[in-house]
This record gives C-alpha cells, sequence and structure tokens, in this order.
C-alpha cells in the first residue's frame, strides 16, 4: 500500500481510533484500581439521551452542541446515581443498573418520536460508531501533511480528538501524586489533606469528557472496551502504577492499530469483498489481549495468593 | 385507546404481545431478586451482552445449514451457548486473576458485544437470508410477534418461574449469607451457577421483548422496587415479581396504543416510574418518610430544649420552639409559661437531673445507654427505680425565681 492510497483513506481513522483508545484507557487505569469500571459503560449508555436532547434543541447536527448534551447527560447520570444510592440506600451496583439503562431506554424513545429518517442519526451509528468513514478525502499522499490547504480538510474528530487526549494526560500529570496516593489509600490520602471527593468527580469527569469525545468518533463499543480491556490487561503485566498506565497505553494502540487493520484488511485477505466493523474489531483485539494476559501475564495473580487457586 | 389496549381490546397481536410481556416481566423481577440481593446485579449487564456474538453466529450457522436464519428457537439456542461463554470468562476471570468482578463484567460486556458487531456486519455485506430484524435483537423489536414466539418466551417464562420455586430457599440462604450457607453444606459456587443460569434464561426469553440492553434494566430495577417495601426476602421476591409484571403490562399497552413508542424502552420507563414511586413514597425506606422522620424528631428536640428553657427561666428566641410550645398550650401569647407548661417544664428539669443521676451510677448502665435526650426515661425504668433515685435527688425544690 502506498501514500496516496494510506494517508486520505487509513491514516485519520486509525489516527484517531489510535487517540480514542489512549484516551480512554489512562483514565481506565484509575477506575479499574478504584473498583469504578463500570462508570465507562454507565456514561457510555447516558450519552445517547444527552445527544437526542442536544439534536432536539439545535435541530443541527453538530460536534459542539452534541457534545455539550452528551456531557450535561453523564454529569446528569453521575449525580443521578449518587442521589439514588444515598437516598434510597441501595448498592452502587443496582443505583447505577437503574439510571443508566432508564436514561439509554429514554434516549432510544427520544430518538423513535422524532423525525431521524432526514438526518444521520440513529442507534447502531451510536453504538458501532463510523470510524471507517472518518477519512480525509483531500490528500493525495503523504506530502498532503505538509500542505495546509489539505489539512484544513483533515476530519475534524481528529484535532478534538487530539485535544482530548492532551486534556486527559494533562490531568493526569498534574494530579499525578494525588491520585496515585487517593487511589491506593483513600483515608491516607485524606489525612494528608488531599480533598479525595472532588479528586474523585474530576476523575469521573475526565473520563465522561473522553468517553464523549470518543463515542462521537467511533462509538460506544471502542469506548467501554477500552475503559477496561487495556488497563485490566495490563494489570496483568505489572505490580507499578507507572509500569501498568505504560502497559494500557501499549495494549490500546495496538488493539487500536490491529483492530483496524483486521476489520478493514482481514476480510479481503480472506476472499470477501466488504470490510466489517473497525469498533467491534478493536473491542476484540482487546478482549484477546486480555486473554492473553490473564493467562500469560507476570502479575496476574493476587498478591499472597498462590497459584492457582 | 390507551384504554382499549389495557384491557386487551386492540387486537390478536397485541394481545399476544402484552401476554408475553407481562409473562418475562414477572420472571425476570422475581429472578432479577436474586441476584440483587446477592449484591450482583450488574452481571446481568454482562450476560446480556454476551448474547449478541451467539445470535449472529446462529444465524451464520442457520444459513450455512440452507434455512433462512430466522428460525427464533435456534437463535435463542446460540444466544444462550455466546451467554454461557460469557459467564464462563466472567467467572474465570474473577476467580482465577487478580481482577474485581466489575472489572471483568466489563470486559466480557465489552468484548463479547465488540464481536457480535463484527458478526452482525459479516452478516450485513455477505447478503445472505432474510436478516432484517436481526438488528431488533439490539433493542427488542415485538411488533412481530407471532404465536410461535409468544409459545417460546411462556414456555421459557414458565419454565424459569419453576426452577425458582425449586431453588429458592438455597438461593435466599446464599444471597445473605453464603458462608452459613456453604456450613450448612450447601455449593455456593452450584447454587450461583444456577443463579446465572435463571438470569441467562430470562435474558435470553426476553430478547425478542426488550433487547438485549434493555433486559438488564427489567432484572434490576423490580428487584430494587421491591426493596422498599418490605424487610422480608420472600416479600421482595413476590413485589419484584409484580413491579416487574406490571410495569411489562403497562408498557406493552401504552406502546400498542400510539405509533412510534418501542415497546423495551417505554416499559424500562413504567419500570422506572415505579422505582421512582416507591422511592419516595415507601414507609420506612421511602425519602417523603424520612423528611417526615426528620421532622418529627427536629419537633420534639425543639420542645424539649424549649421546656427544659422555661422551667430555668431562659428567654425563648427560637421561633420554631416558640410556636410549638404555643400550640400545645404551654406557652402564653405574651411569652408566660401557662400552668400546664410550667408543670410540663418541672417535669423535665427534673427528668434531667434523673437521667443526670441514672447516668453517673455504674448499676444503670443499660439504661444509661440509652440516654438520647428526648426518651422518657419511664420508658426505661421501672416506677419503683424512679422512685428510688427521686429519693436520692431529694424533694421537689423551688424552681428558681
Amino acid at each position: 500500500m502506498n501514500g496516496a492510497e494510506f494517508v486520505p483513506l487509513s491514516l485519520t481513522p486509525l489516527l484517531i481510533g489510535i487517540f480514542a483508545a489512549v484516551a480512554c484507557a489512562l483514565p481506565g487505569n484509575f477506575l479499574l484500581l478504584r473498583r469504578q469500571a463500570l462508570i465507562g459503560d454507565a456514561i457510555s449508555h447516558v450519552v445517547l439521551p444527552g445527544i437526542v436532547v442536544a439534536f432536539l434543541l439545535t435541530g443541527v447536527i453538530a460536534a459542539g452542541p452534541m457534545m455539550l448534551g452528551a456531557a450535561g447527560a453523564a454529569i446528569a447520570a453521575v449525580i443521578l446515581i449518587e442521589l439514588i444510592r444515598r437516598l434510597g440506600r441501595i448498592e452502587p451496583g443496582a443505583a447505577m443498573g437503574v439510571v443508566f439503562t432508564t436514561m439509554f431506554a429514554g434516549g432510544v424513545l427520544l430518538l423513535e418520536q422524532t423525525d431521524t429518517s432526514t438526518v444521520h442519526l440513529d442507534v447502531e451509528h451510536a453504538l458501532y460508531g463510523n470510524l471507517e468513514s472518518l477519512i480525509w478525502l483531500d490528500a493525495t499522499g503523504w506530502a498532503s501533511l505538509l500542505d495546509p490547504v489539505a489539512l484544513s480538510y483533515l476530519p475534524a474528530e481528529l484535532p478534538r480528538m487530539a485535544l482530548t487526549l492532551i486534556g486527559v494526560i494533562l490531568f493526569i500529570a498534574l494530579f499525578w501524586r494525588s491520585l496515585k496516593i487517593s487511589t491506593f489509600d483513600e483515608g491516607f490520602a485524606r489525612t494528608l489533606g488531599i480533598r479525595t471527593n472532588l479528586l474523585g468527580l474530576g476523575l469521573v469527569i475526565t473520563a465522561a469528557i473522553a468517553a464523549v469525545a470518543a463515542f462521537d468518533a467511533v462509538g460506544s463499543i471502542i469506548v467501554i472496551a477500552m475503559f477496561i480491556c487495556p488497563p485490566a490487561a495490563a494489570r496483568m503485566m505489572s505490580n507499578r502504577l507507572e509500569g501498568q498506565l505504560g502497559w494500557s497505553v501499549a495494549f490500546a494502540v495496538v488493539s487500536a492499530v490491529l483492530g483496524y487493520v483486521l476489520a478493514g484488511y482481514g476480510p479481503l485477505w480472506l476472499g470477501a469483498t466488504d470490510a466489517v466493523s473497525a469498533a467491534g474489531m478493536i473491542a476484540t483485539v482487546s478482549g484477546l489481549l486480555l486473554a492473553i494476559a490473564a493467562r500469560f501475564g507476570p502479575c496476574r495473580h493476587r498478591a499472597g495468593a498462590p497459584a492457582g487457586i | 385507546m390507551l384504554w382499549d389496549a389495557l384491557l386487551l381490546q386492540m387486537g390478536y397481536n397485541a394481545t399476544l404481545v402484552a401476554i408475553g410481556a407481562t409473562l418475562l416481566g414477572i420472571s425476570s423481577g422475581i429472578t432479577g431478586t436474586f441476584l440483587f440481593l446477592r449484591k450482583r446485579a450488574l452481571v446481568s449487564d454482562a450476560i446480556s451482552h454476551a448474547t449478541l456474538p451467539g445470535v449472529g453466529l446462529a444465524f451464520l450457522v442457520m444459513v450455512a445449514l440452507g434455512g433462512d436464519g430466522r428460525n427464533l428457537a435456534g437463535l435463542l439456542a446460540g444466544s444462550a451457548l455466546s451467554a454461557m461463554a460469557g459467564l464462563w470468562c466472567l467467572n474465570w476471570l474473577t476467580r482465577r486473576t487478580r481482577l474485581a468482578e466489575d472489572a471483568a463484567i466489563g470486559a466480557v460486556l465489552s468484548v463479547f458485544f465488540g464481536f457480535g458487531i463484527v458478526i452482525l456486519t459479516v452478516i450485513q455485506t455477505l447478503g445472505v437470508g432474510r436478516q432484517a430484524g436481526l438488528e431488533g435483537f439490539l433493542l427488542g423489536s415485538t411488533a412481530g410477534m407471532l404465536w410461535n414466539d409468544a409459545l417460546v418466551i411462556a414456555g421459557g417464562g414458565a419454565a424459569t418461574l419453576l426452577l425458582i420455586l425449586l431453588l429458592r430457599r438455597p438461593m435466599t440462604l446464599v444471597a445473605f449469607d453464603p458462608e452459613y450457607a456453604a456450613a450448612r453444606g450447601i455449593s455456593v459456587s452450584r447454587i450461583d451457577m444456577m443463579m446465572m443460569g435463571l438470569v441467562m434464561a430470562v435474558t435470553v426469553v426476553g430478547l425478542k421483548i426488550v433487547g438485549l440492553i434493555l433486559i438488564v434494566a427489567l432484572l434490576i430495577i423490580p428487584a430494587v422496587t421491591a426493596r422498599f417495601w418490605t424487610e422480608r426476602s420472600d416479600m421482595v421476591v413476590l413485589l419484584a415479581g409484580v413491579a416487574g409484571g406490571l410495569s411489562a403490562y403497562l408498557g406493552a399497552a401504552v406502546s400498542a396504543s400510539a405509533p412510534n413508542l418501542p415497546t423495551g424502552p417505554i416499559i424500562v420507563l413504567m419500570s422506572f416510574g415505579l422505582f421512582a414511586l416507591s422511592l419516595l413514597l415507601a414507609p420506612n425506606r421511602g425519602v417523603l418518610a424520612a423528611v417526615l422522620r426528620h421532622l418529627r424528631f427536629q419537633r420534639r428536640v425543639h420542645l424539649r430544649q424549649g421546656l427544659l428553657a422555661l422551667a430555668q427561666d431562659q428567654v425563648i428566641y427560637e421561633p420554631l420552639t416558640l410556636r410549638l410550645l404555643r400550640q400545645r398550650g404551654l406557652l402564653r401569647a405574651d411569652g408566660v409559661p401557662t400552668e400546664k407548661g410550667r408543670a410540663r417544664a418541672a417535669k423535665a428539669l427534673r427528668d434531667e437531673h434523673r437521667w443526670a443521676l441514672v447516668r453517673s451510677d455504674q448499676t444503670h448502665e443499660a439504661a444509661a445507654a440509652l440516654y438520647d435526650g428526648l426518651r422518657e426515661i419511664e420508658t426505661v425504668l421501672t416506677e419503683d427505680q424512679i422512685s428510688e433515685i427521686d429519693r436520692r435527688i431529694g424533694g421537689p425544690r423551688e424552681v428558681p425565681a
């Protein structure tokens, strides 16, 4: 494959996929260690009503209002879960289940009620994403990367996803020490004067922003899979947080690249004519990586537990 | 229109849907309760997402064998197999690795769902069979329910209910106290496996009506709703069945009464409606009851403090205290205590002295622990004990002028 084909058709979706995967996997590490891994799942379900409401209010399919709507819905869901958990004294898992299924149902109902035949807004799209369609038609080859005219026609998802990734990295870098301490020993963190509640909320909001940006570009499957699978696989590879973070980024990148390539070219190698869902394939690859890490990783058992129990 | 739907007057198909949905609602509500009591509510999320690749693969297999791939029993068998595989992965990850259960749930649900989507796109591009409607498994599609589908759902629902009836004792025991259950010789892991099998059965049966994403709601929400109303586990199970059946029936009726009202989401929203009502109105555990309890407590504290202030001739400024004292005829409008108020105030002060003595006396340790500033001393000590304390305090003293 040469640059004239690769750059316009595959480079941008590949980069967007990588950025989305890493942006989700990084906060996923902390969520995993804090036993909040399913927040990603909940957020990706509640984003749907947010997007539909934003569409109903503005009447346009534009990234700005939709991301605002999605972020609003995510925050509303987090607050609602907390409220129901406290008011009803229900365990967190069940409270989460009540909220995200209801909000998702509301989103589907709103979608069915509005006339979506004229616009590209449907449940399948929201679930699968459309990574394959984020192509850069104005590029002619590698030289286009230096061509300002062609660059101005880059899919808007690419810079947005890159910005989101930078934001996520900044958040983790800025609060690294506090995040690390409060993740492993919340009580100790509090005695050091770290506002653990605020920090936890910040983490969830960061995760929500990453989820919303990635959701917009690549659909909800990747979001859920990348929040959990790369960090979970990385957990089997290292006992140190730094090591785990590094491994999770590597797993996320490998999942994105391998998944995209397999989805795009795998069927061709097998003699079929059409590609399969890239988002689904990326999730599948991340699952395979997790399976391998869980079977052969050096740190796969609980500390102190003898192997084989 | 809605009335007709509620009374099953909307024709054969709508009636079929309503009955099928109600049966599903009852069995999912009851099954979900055990999951909820075992604190594993979200396992249902993993199980339901794990059904998708099975549906797709079953379709492909049936097409390869020369069918049109839409045989419901075949699709359900496929979904059951892949849900089992997902459950096995979930158990393996939780037991054999350091991953916590929530992470394992998330990993299983996202990977299986992703793989299912890959298979669905394969089916789309192959262009074989009649794949239209296969997407219905995502969000449910009841409109086209046939007599055979209804039979599968009714049969599956009845079978799960029967199994639950047989297994309810060990499942309840395991849900509340796994250690005790193990000590009684019950295999906790086997009961857990059976419970998951039941959840899987309900999920597979429910795919056709509410779809694999929303069946989770029918497993979780009725159980949480029922928990508000009772402390007894068998009542929770029963009420969850009622809540699930009621929301499914109402949801099916509402969605039949107008176009563009998809059955699955409407059922879920009905179910949430019942949940919200319970959260607000339930006795003891409800929000309204808690608010009332707080208000009652607040008034008792204010009244008590007001009486003590009266007894010690302090001026009361607090408006709520003044209002409460006046309402009870203990205080005149000009702020002077009535005869009754004086008597009650003196008694309140004397009770404080009595309590002080009780709390300083080792022999009354148990009674002293009950002191919270509000409890009437007569409810804790006998008359003899009180007169003994009074003897030690001495005769009535003058309230300082």
